[in-house]
């Protein structure tokens, strides 16, 4: 039987998941936990605790500030040290609340047994008092691009949710963290995907997974055998299926439009795995969202392995347990590969959408020499939203704003597939990166003015 | 013979009556243009910048004409030409020529590799608006020069260029126009047009980081720290102190050169100072 994927582009970089076997480990506390305040989509958050407060693991320390943003809760106890700013992955000074760790000392609510509660257990659940403990546990999005999932429950009126996607593919090379929380905590994640069905009152539940992670598969059926609702699709390996209108596509066989519009125009909502993991433990254990799954990994890192972290950790912890860097030139990546964003100091912290520090060294850490573009068309190709990045990238160089929007820059998910396949090494994402920033701006201002 | 005079005949009609449909037509459809504007275009150099805030040349003459007629074009100054061409257009509109004085741009950074020490290597697209966008660049310094020369490749009159060595702009004073592309071009806004002052003497803070003291301090060895002392010295209250950076506006400014003495960082600094002195020097 042929497999399931999206249908436009795609492309097979090298997986190198050399972290898949590796058994998920406890990071150490840090000695001071950095938690940034804007680390979702939106409104930064406020913070509620000044210099010098007490704070315990589970306390809230930010409150959300706006419609779109996410309280931010401790997930260390100690005392607050400053409301200051600190270097954050871009390398810009972003507001943060730094906190002097002190013990281990949790909240009264959390309930931190083993036990796994199922949802029949729980008749008094309602789907609005479950999008109301997402909401007030500071859940986003935990594949990376960190939107506050809440939002995502209640669809807009003109859309219709019928049925919720859970995002297993991990397609991005090096990150195995969403693979090791499947296969660690299988059965929290189905009642993490039971409640968000609950949560949006859908009948319909997929788990979609790569080919390339087999075990997960087989574990996740024999799971679900009990619920005919949550059916498990086997993918094809295709990156970027990861992205969530790739995986409507692959999954549910509908395209979603050019946007604004979003998978919920045809019907779907798609959380990461790691999202409804922390929705079970939010809504079952009162669990805030403070701690996550975390790869670090590397080709020449002496000890890779995957980790539960404390939010607030910061990345040169994590690297030091893992046996230090890499001797010579390393570049550090917060994310995989493909997605990551390489960040210029270590003292950057882990955050609720970090899921992998990724070391490349030696030559994978330089760009190969650019060469002129031959015009073969290969990143046509391979866009999975059908755009022509060649185009695009010199629409922007040449600052030809207007035309670039017309093109459907607002399109790019900055896959980075167009600049993986070429053959010339031509920075074509940075030069639509650059111009869609522009784009968006423009039509921000547009906004506006109306 | 008969042809003959049939076409001559012929043709000769046609000739009266697009004659007469040529002027009855140019004296309907007729554009009444100050000619005036054209004098002025000439005069002007026609770079077609864009320097005076207009779209071109033309855009300015017309502006200049309709000052004329309303009675000042004071505020209305040619970068590009100065103090020569703005005055010969004063004379052929019978105006006084706008007093303001020539201005220059000035870069606002001073991290030399030795200042601001690199704490890693960018090597995506090369490009200062790139740069911008995606990362802080290679330092602590999320304000300062990017080093990629967005400002070099503007500049129309080759009075920009990359200094090698410090890897900072350098602004020609002789060939800036103060036509401004390169204010526009910077994504940090480190560049800025300020009065050449009297005899070229002027003094500026050479820094646009807004971080606190020991932050900025760290990021680069020469950063304006907002330490206040230049606020305090200053004789002609020309210095503010915002978001613990200090500015001086050039309009108040004495060039005193008090503040370039006291500042703890050498933040401030003096131009065209030394080559008076080494002048007096050998008088």
């Amino acid at each position: 039987m042929r497999l399931h994927t999206f249908k436009i582009g795609g492309v097979h970089p090298e997986e190198n998941k050399i972290t898949a076997e590796i058994e998920t480990r406890n990071a150490a506390l840090p000695k001071v936990a950095i938690f940034p305040l804007g680390q979702h989509i939106g409104a930064p958050a406020k913070p509620v605790v000044k210099r010098g407060d007490v704070v315990k693991v589970g306390t809230l320390i930010a409150e959300a500030g706006g419609f779109v943003s996410a309280p931010i809760y401790s997930s260390v106890s100690g005392t607050v040290a400053k409301i200051d700013t600190s270097i954050d992955a871009t390398g810009y000074r972003k507001p943060v609340i730094i906190i002097n760790v002190e013990g281990d000392e949790w909240e009264d609510g959390i309930d931190r047994s083993e036990k796994i509660e199922s949802i029949a257990e729980h008749p008094e659940l309602t789907p609005e008092n479950i999008s109301d403990t997402i909401k007030k546990s500071g859940i986003t999005g935990m594949g990376g691009a960190g939107f506050p999932t809440f939002i995502k429950l209640c669809p807009p009126p003109t859309a219709k949710a019928e049925c919720v996607i859970i995002n297993g593919v991990e397609c991005e090379p090096y990150i195995t963290s969403d693979y090791r929380l499947m296969m660690e905590h299988a059965e929290e994640v189905i009642v993490g995907l039971q409640l968000l069905m609950k949560a949006t009152k859908v009948e319909r539940g997929y788990i979609g997974i790569e080919e390339n992670k087999p075990e997960a598969i087989k574990l996740l059926t024999q799971l679900t055998a009990d619920d005919s609702r949550i059916e498990i699709v086997e993918l094809a390996q295709k990156y970027p299926q990861g992205g969530e209108k790739q995986l409507v596509d692959a999954v549910m066989n509908r395209q979603v439009p050019a946007p604004p519009a979003i998978p919920v125009n045809v019907g779907a909502i798609v959380q990461n795995v790691g999202t409804a993991y922390a929705v079970y433990q939010a809504v079952m254990k009162h669990k805030p969202l403070f701690e996550r799954y975390t790869t670090v990994t590397g080709k020449q890192v002496k000890n890779p392995g995957n980790y539960l972290v404390r939010m607030g950790t910061t990345f040169a912890e994590l690297i030091r347990a893992c046996g230090g860097m890499p001797e010579g030139d390393n570049k550090v990546l917060a994310g995989g590969p493909m997605m990551g964003k390489s960040v210029m100091s270590l003292d950057v912290p882990v955050t609720k959408g970090t899921n992998s520090i990724t070391i490349l060294s030696g030559d994978d850490a330089h760009r190969k020499a650019m060469q002129p573009c031959i015009r073969c068309g290969k990143c046509v190709e391979v866009c999975p939203m059908g755009l022509e990045p060649y185009l695009l990238a010199t629409l922007s160089a040449n600052k030809l704003y207007e035309r670039m929007e017309n093109e459907g820059a607002t399109s790019c998910m900055s896959c980075g597939s167009c600049q993986f396949t070429c053959p010339s090494h031509r920075p074509i994402l940075d030069n639509i990166l650059q111009g869609k920033g522009v784009v968006m701006g423009m039509i921000k201002a547009r906004n506006v003015k109306k | 013979m008969n042809f003959i005079l049939t076409s001559v005949i012929a043709l000769g009609a046609i000739a009266l009556i697009s004659s007469v449909v040529l002027y009855l037509v140019s004296k309907k459809f007729a554009v009444n243009e100050d000619p005036r504007i054209g004098t002025v275009s000439e005069l002007l150099p026609g770079a077609n910048c864009g320097g005076c805030g207009f779209a071109g040349c033309s855009g300015m003459a017309c502006a200049l004409v309709a000052g004329a007629d309303n009675g000042s074009i004071e505020g209305l100054r040619c970068p590009v030409g100065g103090g020569e061409v703005m005055e010969k257009i004063a004379d052929t509109l019978g105006m006084a020529a706008s007093s303001s004085e020539p201005l220059v741009a000035v870069v606002r950074c001073n991290g030399t590799c030795d200042n601001r020490p690199r704490i890693a290597e960018y090597d995506g697209l090369h490009t200062c608006a790139a740069v911008n966008s995606t990362s802080a660049g290679e330092t602590e310094c999320g304000y300062g020069c990017l080093g990629c020369g967005d400002c070099v490749g503007v500049c129309q009159f080759d009075a920009i260029h990359m200094n090698p060595e410090t890897c900072l702009p350098e602004v020609d004073e002789e060939k800036c126009t103060s036509c401004g592309a390169c204010v526009k071009a910077c994504p940090r806004n480190i560049i800025e047009l300020r009065k050449k002052g009297p005899d070229g003497h002027r003094v500026y803070v050479q820094c646009v980081n807004k971080d606190k003291g020991a932050v900025a301090k760290k990021a680069c060895s020469v950063a304006c720290i907002g330490c206040g002392k230049c606020e305090k010295v200053c004789q002609s209250d020309a210095i503010t102190i915002e978001n613990n950076l200090s500015y001086i506006d050039f309009n108040k400014c004495s060039v005193c050169t008090k503040c370039v003495d006291e500042c703890p960082t050498g933040a401030i600094v003096k131009i065209n100072f030394t080559i008076k002195k080494e002048a007096e020097v050998e008088a």
